[in-house]
């Protein structure tokens, strides 16, 4: 669980798997225990380089990374760009306004265009649920998924995860709440995958107009009590209120969603005492999450944040491919 | 491969010999002969005399029935011929076993004109090849505004009015369409789905949407409309007809209605009683709408067509270019074809299954949608129209979209290996298709006892 630092050209993580089966990271469900394993073990390793005074390693010189951002993101855009340079990757940066797509050019189309460039990473954040799958069908390139629509968004869940492991290292005996916008969110379907596979107890919290149906056939609990869900929660997941809901009835005022699922030290005090508090970002103080809670001392939020680099290292480094000879 | 040649006048007789005949019009099922001539049934019987005809034979297996007729397609002309035209579509029906087809009138412009409607029934004439009956708009432009003039799209050839793709949302605008298409003997055809539930779906609401991420269409949405369909039916008394039903509930509704002698009726496609959305992926070729639905959904349509509270099975054939649907699910447009794959899924799923029987199938393919539109055809009584349609029920077919007369190839089926085929079709007497495979298979003389 200790690794040698893969940073440098060549160098093999002594993980009990040396890659990944697929070229792609597309969803967190695509992904075997061994390979979630062998990602944050890599990315606990990548860790350190961020802690250097010259934080950068050669592990993907010559490296070409196209961030094709087609949704406004800069959290993510940024964690992954950060992460690219400090690989060494040649990264070059996609957003909305400056693609063809605002000249009309369809995905496939600026997918072949790009493929004709011979990029050998494609990171794409799109907001049309399979926009990824679409791209791995047409490109020869390694895909990386950033966020697609309301399907998956498997390098946050990761990091989560990296971040939970850090906190408690055993994911079956976890009580976890993931709370909010859950019809809409990427971040939760990632998540759900990602730790009903490793075992946990997985509650979801939502109004019942938010809450996906038939999710119960994911092995969850689906609730539509704070409390029940935060009852002896060993982690609880916030997820951001997008306002413009309110306009699709989905909840009839943000004084209403925060006194029945915002996170307050109140309704806290029921989980865990050694309980910790996520969110993905960007947060709505005072809507989800109460300002003395993302600041207080049970909240990881800007932990999950740093480990998102290294993260991103890490699925950098192994999609690429740099530790099997092929390249 | 197979020919097709244009139906001509044909004033000469035809006798086909053998085969066995299914006409649920008539409650015939059993070995009998049909004489064709001057474009009509003359006579149907066992062994009956050769007389001047010329004959073509019906290997045994075979079965003759009266022209099939899908009562629900998508043409794209005029306006959309990069997807489809009337002559494409129609050598697709005639190979797909219909000698009829109806086309919703959401062409580009929308037939809510009788100017369209006479441009339509002009291109099929020109093509000669199945017949064309166009269905009017119910409103101007299919925007729920303004009624169509239903007496003049009627006079121009329009069988039936429909809004299809578009809901008729207002039930003021219903009602009133209801009762002034009764007017003219016209079925009022709806597109059941409530556009507020629908928002912007576009998949079944249930598990996969949700693991998928799609954005879901609850059965709902089409249940409370057909509901109130079928209560504005009893109100009016017009007849309302739902296209490609899709639900348990609104099959619930529609059996209410018609315990009460309400004048509904109701169609289901094949892929609506043969896949579910455990089949769903982002492959844009099962994106259509409505969307596939549960598995207990499908399972109640399949029950529906078994215990005859369904009414017809149409196709919904919705042609796209493959530019079209290679897109994003979300940007994607519904729809798929069905004209060329309809009789070998209904004969391997529902057939070999024991699930109907052939007179059932017939029923569904060619009576009740003739009754239900008001057309001609629908039967092979002496004096109706020559439109004959041969299946092969034991014939083994693989579909293979690359070779459809579509102009379009998006079919979730691609590659299905299926039991059951179209062997030949006679439209008003004339030969306008055989297959060449089962004619060559089918007899020991190959294709010339067919054509």
């Amino acid at each position: 669980m200790t690794p040698q630092l893969p940073v440098e050209v060549g160098a093999a993580p002594p993980a009990r798997l040396a890659r990944l089966r697929s070229r792609h990271l597309l969803g967190a469900g695509d992904l075997a225990p061994e390979e979630v394993v062998l990602i944050l073990d890599t990315a606990a390793a990548m860790r350190e380089v961020g802690t250097r005074p010259i934080k950068k390693v050669p592990a993907l010189r010559g490296k070409t990374v196209v961030n094709l951002f087609l949704e406004p993101s800069t959290r993510t855009r940024t964690s992954f760009e950060i992460a690219e340079k400090r690989l060494s990757a040649d990264a070059l940066n996609i957003a909305p306004g400056t693609s063809s797509l605002v000249k009309g050019e369809t995905l496939a189309d600026t997918a072949r265009n790009l493929e004709a460039m011979a990029p050998d990473i494609i990171v794409i954040r799109h907001q049309a649920s399979g926009a990824c799958r679409l791209l791995a069908d047409i490109c020869s390139s390694r895909i990386v998924n950033a966020g697609d629509g309301m399907h998956e968004h498997p390098t946050q869940a990761l990091l989560d995860l990296l971040t939970i492991r850090d906190h408690k290292p055993d994911f079956a005996r976890l009580k976890v709440a993931i709370v909010g916008d859950l019809l809409h969110s990427r971040v939760m379907r990632s998540n759900l995958r990602l730790l009903t596979m490793l075992g946990a107890d997985v509650w979801l919290c939502a109004p019942p107009t938010m809450m996906p149906a038939g999710i119960e056939r994911q092995g969850v609990t689906a609730t539509s009590s704070l409390d029940a869900a935060v009852e002896g929660a060993d982690v609880v997941m916030m997820l951001r209120i997008q306002l413009e809901r309110m306009s699709g009835h989905f909840f009839p005022s943000l004084r209403e969603y925060h006194a029945l699922f915002g996170l307050s030290a109140a309704r806290l005090a029921r989980a865990r005492p050694d309980v910790i508090v996520m969110h993905p970002g960007p947060l709505n103080r005072g809507v989800e999450i109460a300002s003395d809670v993302a600041d207080g001392p049970y909240s990881v939020i800007l932990e999950q944040v740093s480990n998102g680099v290294a993260l991103r290292m890490a699925v950098l480094y192994l999609i690429a491919g740099v530790n099997e000879g092929v390249d | 491969m197979a020919t097709q040649t244009p139906p001509q006048a044909g004033n000469g007789a035809v006798l086909l010999k053998g085969g066995r005949l299914v006409d649920p019009a008539q409650g015939t099922d059993g070995a009998s002969d049909l004489l064709l001539r001057g474009g009509r049934v003359v006579q149907v019987g066992r062994g009956l005399p050769v007389g001047d005809a010329h004959v073509i034979e019906i290997p045994d297996g075979l079965v003759v029935c009266p022209g099939l007729i899908d009562m629900h397609v998508h043409l794209r002309e005029p306006g959309q011929e990069y997807k489809e035209t009337i002559r494409s579509g129609a050598q697709a029906a005639l190979a797909g076993g219909f000698t009829g087809v109806a086309c919703m009138p959401n062409t580009v412009p929308v037939n809510d004109h009788p100017g369209v409607t006479t441009q339509i029934v002009r291109k099929a004439a020109e093509a000669g090849l199945a017949h064309v009956y166009p269905i009017g708009a119910v409103t101007a432009g299919s925007r729920g505004e303004q009624m169509t003039e239903f007496g003049a799209l009627r006079e121009a050839g329009c069988v039936a009015v429909s809004d299809d793709g578009h809901p008729v949302a207002d039930a003021l605008m219903m009602r009133r369409a209801l009762e002034y298409a009764s007017m003219f003997g016209m079925p009022v055809i709806n597109h059941c789905e409530d556009p507020s539930l629908k928002d912007d779906g576009s998949a079944h609401e249930g598990p996969t949407a949700a693991e998928l991420g799609l954005r879901g269409i609850p059965g709902a949405a089409e249940e409370v409309m057909v509901a109130r369909d079928v209560a504005l039916s009893e109100l009016t008394g017009g007849a309302v007809h739902v296209a490609h039903m899709s639900v348990a509930g609104s099959l619930r509704a529609v059996r209410s209605g018609k315990e009460r002698g309400v004048r509904v009726t109701c169609e289901v496609t094949p892929h609506h009683f043969i896949l579910s959305d455990e089949q769903l992926t982002y492959d844009t070729n099962f994106k259509m709408n409505p969307p596939l639905r549960g598995t207990a959904d499908r399972d109640a349509m399949l029950e529906g067509l078994a215990d005859g509270s369904i009414d017809a099975i149409a196709t919904d054939h919705a042609p796209h270019h493959a530019d079209d649907k290679a897109v994003e699910f979300d940007k994607a447009p519904f729809g798929i074809i069905g004209l060329e794959t309809a009789i070998p899924l209904v004969l391997d799923r529902l057939l070999h299954t024991g699930h109907l029987s052939m007179t059932r199938i017939v029923e569904l393919l060619a009576t009740n949608p003739a009754r239900i539109l008001g057309l001609p055809g629908g039967s092979l009584a002496p004096g109706a129209p020559a439109d004959v349609t041969v299946l092969a029920p034991d014939a083994a077919v693989e579909v293979r979209a690359a070779a459809f007369r579509s102009r379009a190839r998006n079919t979730p089926f691609d590659g299905w290996k299926l039991k059951g085929a179209v062997a030949a079709v006679l439209v008003g007497g004339r030969t306008a298709y055989v297959n060449d495979e089962v004619a060559a298979a089918a007899s020991p003389f190959g294709a010339a006892r067919l054509s």
